[in-house]
């Protein structure tokens, strides 16, 4: 019988440090896209409460402490997702969301990485078009944009400090991309 | 050319895709007549002036958008979720 190692989606790949800044992987654990019936929202929020501890997130936010979830502990998450979805990371769904929302394992779906250290957000700011200053993209703050050419999902953690989620299959290029930019910000001395 | 999104806000033209004419959100019934199949699906109008898109927050919230715009100045002037201005029908 053949063993098969788990191997996550960065691996191999990060760390990768440039100056005072550092790309490395995240481990968000069971990551799951929750996204409600119509006229279910309230009822699916109250069932997260109870079940998770956390409320369901307005559009461009997080609820739970995403850094911490980020940072390792074991704790459950969510993250606004797009039109009407979020992601529940950290926990294993309670089966009661079922009645209120669509269920959606993606937990082997998406690559998720962290930048930090000062000159993230300059490399953010080379890649994605979203406004990153601090008045328009705070700590808490989380965005489904473009991220060079691919889809993403951006979260600030902390002012240089940030969460990336890009699917799985793009972990390579996600890499050479910030890498790269990485790479310009230092060489500029902005790293 | 920026395009705010009801949902995400104010966004780059690049994480949007057009769409076409949001005619297409006039669908006949199944049983209209053909000239009215017709229109639906050949005929367009080339407005200069205000006009209604759809268009699609690809590389965002996913979201489909009327945006009603100028061809003649370029000014957006507003946006609408497709699903509001359509309701739940269909
Ligand atoms: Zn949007």
């Amino acid at each position: 019988m053949v063993e098969l190692a788990p191997k996550s989606p960065l691996a191999g790949l990060v760390p990768v440090t440039v100056g005072r800044m550092t790309l490395t992987e995240v481990d968000l654990g069971r990551l799951t896209s929750v996204a409600p019936y119509r006229g279910r929202d309230e009822g699916l929020s109250e069932a997260l409460k109870a079940a998770h501890g956390i409320a369901a997130p307005e559009p461009g936010r997080v609820t739970g402490r995403v850094a911490a979830r980020a940072s390792g502990r074991d704790e459950a998450c969510a993250i606004w997702f797009g039109q009407r979805m979020f992601l529940l990371a950290g926990a294993d769904p309670d089966p009661a969301l079922a009645q209120y929302a669509a269920l959606s394992d993606q937990s082997d779906g998406w690559a998720c990485a962290r930048i930090q250290g000062r000159g993230a957000t300059q490399v953010l700011a080379r890649l994605t078009p979203i406004d990153l200053r601090p008045a328009a993209f705070r700590r808490g703050h989380t965005a489904r944009t473009e991220l060079q050419h691919m889809a993403a999902s951006i979260t600030r953690l902390g002012e240089d400090d940030y969460l990336i989620l890009v699917f799985r299959a793009l972990a390579g290029t996600l890499v050479q991309d910030v890498r790269q930019a990485m790479q310009g910000v230092a060489a500029r001395g902005g790293g | 050319m920026r395009i705010t999104c009801p949902i995400c806000g104010e966004r780059d033209r690049r994480e949007f895709y057009y769409v076409g004419d949001a005619v297409a959100l006039e669908r006949p019934d199944a049983d209209a007549p053909p000239e009215a199949w017709h229109g639906y699906i050949h005929l367009r109008d080339n407005p200069c002036g205000v006009t209604r898109d759809l268009w699609y927050h690809e590389q965002g919230c996913a979201a489909w958008l009327v945006v009603t715009r100028n061809t003649a100045t370029h000014e957006v002037l507003g946006v609408a979720l497709a699903s509001d201005e359509k309701g739940e029908a269909r």
